[in-house]
């Protein structure tokens, strides 16, 4: 596959809204949505549980036709095209999906002889990854650790070289040394020229993307580089501590001056509603002026939206 | 190469992985059509009867004689008290009460004429019926022996009378399960190709399987006959072992050709399987898949043919059985089987399944959506 030059777009969305209709209620999961992703770039999208993320993995891969507006990926219409466009992608759902009655490398040349390739043909794109399962390359999916079966559905997507390469909360649910792997192995594929459009429900993977947008219910609630995101940020922030933590948050959602606060590792961040604002604080607490990390500025963006 | 060899590849390394699959396709089969038609016997015997005599003559005796000597029939009480009979009935000991009244022998010998009592439970319908029946036909024949024994017979017979002299074609000795094993044979083909489709491609859905398969660039047409194929193979497997089984337990060999039995079951499986995917296309689990196979299976089976004869069923309900798949293969195995008959003889048999294999597996590829 051509690589696709550096300013071309890999993703063009506008104006996407898709609903479900369950009985007589009717549930908006995509609220006119528009976004751009530059090729070759890691792009995050990172929103809770129940924001949308899955269904517009679903529209972008073409599983999911959109009630209104227009998706182009790799320059084709997902409605029209979709039957090219499914050679040149590469999904991974958030839910385990191979065959796990089939052995690992039953698996990878199962789905490669799909795309009309084979796992030789590709193996160097998938070599760093597939090192990893090798040593079970004989052993049936269903009987792999979690970390493991991670690997090799990601070894199943990218098997025919795809161009664009949708991982739908590939992190969720696996440790913390196995997230990290995992990003570095994404910088990897990157290098290779590969879009990757990532989901997250963990907004500390945010500053690891190139580009984020931050979806909830439906909506686009800021798309920007992390570092655009972070210094967008205009008010002032805390963190506190006190030896009585849950009596001090208590104590502080009552503070009038305060806008929000909530409880941030072994401290609570506030964050006030006037800049210059000050407020009381007990005695055995202290507090801080703290430059904002990507949480912080998520967290308000949400709970500016959500109210 | 062709994507659907792979399709196929998989798709039978899934079955021979599974072993409670082969069981299910090999040994249930076996099983059933070894105990099925041993059991599942239309002859009744081993009838509760219940005699109150009244009479205690010779004539009731030679009577009572030839209805418990015709194995029919078990004599489960003997007396003369109509309450105690009743009892019996109503605590389901016994199913008919003969009642000989008092001078039966007598009158049977002044006056030419009497008469003899039937109770039946008929809690039971069946039952009830062949058991009235069987009783009627030895008090007849009784009858006919006593005249002949107790009437000189005239130069010529007094009143005119038929006799109907029957043969039994293409089943002599009416024996049973010539007519059952053929029938069970086709519900068990029916009954592992239906289920085996039906979950099948439900199962893909409920892994998450069908959404890796689905963002794949591989064609419908593909994707359901790897589907379809395997199960077409392993369903003619199994209606070979069931002939073997017919063979060498039964000694049923068909008195047509095997060819046309396997042409026949071959368009039919795709009709079988067909309607499995149809199902599998449209639900969401495997229970739901296993309900509608269940109910549809049941109504198969039931109007098909084999426990109750399509000839006497309402209007509709024989308009019903025309779309019912089972009914025609039932129809073709006898034929073949009993009959002989080839090719042309069930033509038309063969023209509906091929119709009807077309129309659902059409229907079949058309809603498998590989998007939503």
């Amino acid at each position: 596959m051509a690589k696709l030059n550096s300013n071309a777009k890999a993703i063009i969305v506008d104006k996407v809204t898709k609903s479900y209709v369950n009985g007589k209620k009717k549930t908006t999961a995509l609220d006119q949505i528009s976004f751009e992703v530059t090729a070759g770039s890691l792009f995050g999208l990172i929103g809770p549980d129940g924001a949308g993320k899955t269904s517009l993995f679903r529209i972008l891969t073409s599983l999911l036709l959109p009630d209104e507006g227009s998706v182009f990926v790799d320059g084709l219409n997902v409605q029209t095209e979709y039957k090219t466009l499914r050679q040149r992608i590469g999904y991974m759902p958030g839910k385990f999906s191979l065959y796990t009655d089939l052995t690992i490398q039953e698996n990878i040349e199962f789905f490669a002889s799909l795309f009309g390739t084979t796992f030789e043909e590709n193996y160097d794109l998938i070599k760093d990854l597939y090192i990893q399962i090798a040593p079970f390359k004989d052993r049936r999916a269903g009987k792999l650790s979690g970390g493991m079966k991670q690997k090799l559905a990601l070894c199943c997507a990218l098997i025919h070289r795809p161009t664009i390469l949708f991982l739908d909360e590939p992190t969720t649910g696996v440790d913390a040394v196995s997230r990290k792997e995992f990003w570095e192995m994404l910088q990897l594929l990157k290098a290779e020229g590969i879009t990757i459009i990532v989901s997250t429900p963990y907004m500390d993977e945010a500053t690891l993307c190139d580009q984020v947008a931050l979806i909830q219910e439906g909506k686009i609630l800021g798309i920007d580089t992390p570092q655009h995101i972070i210094e967008g940020f205009d008010k002032a922030i805390y963190a506190i501590k006190s030896p009585n933590m849950l009596q001090l948050l208590k104590h502080l959602e009552k503070d009038p001056a305060v806008e929000h606060v909530y409880p941030f590792g072994e401290f609570h961040h506030i964050v006030m509603k006037q800049k210059d604002s000050v407020i009381r604080i007990p005695e055995a607490a202290v507090m801080e002026k703290i430059t904002p990390n990507i949480e912080d500025v998520f967290i308000d963006l949400m709970r500016s939206h959500a109210s | 190469m062709s994507p659907l060899r792979y399709i196929l590849e998989k798709e039978f390394k899934q079955i021979f992985r599974n072993p409670a699959i082969l069981k299910v396709i090999f040994v249930m089969p076996v099983i059933q059509l070894i105990a099925l038609p041993m059991a599942a016997d239309y002859e009744i015997k081993n009838i509760n009867i219940a005699v109150i005599d009244r009479d205690h003559s010779t004539v009731s005796n030679k009577l009572v004689q030839k209805i418990t000597a015709s194995n029919y029939f078990k004599l489960v009480e003997y007396n003369s008290d109509f309450e105690a009979s009743m009892e019996l009935i109503e605590n389901d000991k016994a199913d008919l009460i003969l009642e000989i009244p008092k001078n039966f022998e007598a009158n049977l010998y002044q006056e030419k004429a009497t008469k003899l009592f039937l109770a039946v439970n008929a809690i039971n319908g069946v039952k009830a019926n062949l058991g009235a029946a069987y009783m009627t036909n030895i008090v007849q024949s009784y009858n006919a022996d006593f005249r002949i024994q107790t009437i000189t017979p005239g130069r010529f017979n007094e009143l005119p009378i038929f006799e109907i002299s029957s043969t039994n074609w293409y089943n002599p000795k009416m024996n049973y399960k010539i007519f059952m094993v053929p029938g069970i044979l086709v519900l068990l083909i029916t009954i592992v190709g239906m289920n085996l489709s039906s979950i099948n491609i439900v199962r893909e859905k409920e892994m998450g399987t069908i959404e890796q398969i689905n963002v794949t660039p591989i064609k419908k047409t593909h994707f359901i006959l790897g589907k379809l194929l395997p199960f077409w193979i392993i369903g003619l497997v199994v209606i070979s072992v069931g002939f073997l089984i017919a063979w060498l337990v039964y000694g049923i060999i068909p008195l047509g050709s095997y060819f046309t039995l396997y042409l026949f079951a071959a368009i039919y499986l795709l009709v079988i399987l067909g309607i499995g995917l149809l199902i599998s296309t449209y639900s969401e689990n495997q229970q739901q898949a296993m309900l509608v196979t269940f109910f549809l299976m049941m109504i198969f089976v039931l109007m098909g043919g084999l426990y109750t004869s399509i000839d006497s069923m309402p209007d509709w309900a024989r308009w019903f059985t025309r779309l019912n798949p089972i009914s025609y293969f039932i129809e073709v195995m006898r034929m073949v089987v009993l009959k002989g008959s080839g090719i042309v003889d069930t033509g038309k048999q063969f023209l509906i399944m091929i119709g009807y294999a077309i129309v659902i597996n059409t229907w079949a590829v058309l809603s498998y959506q590989k998007r939503a």
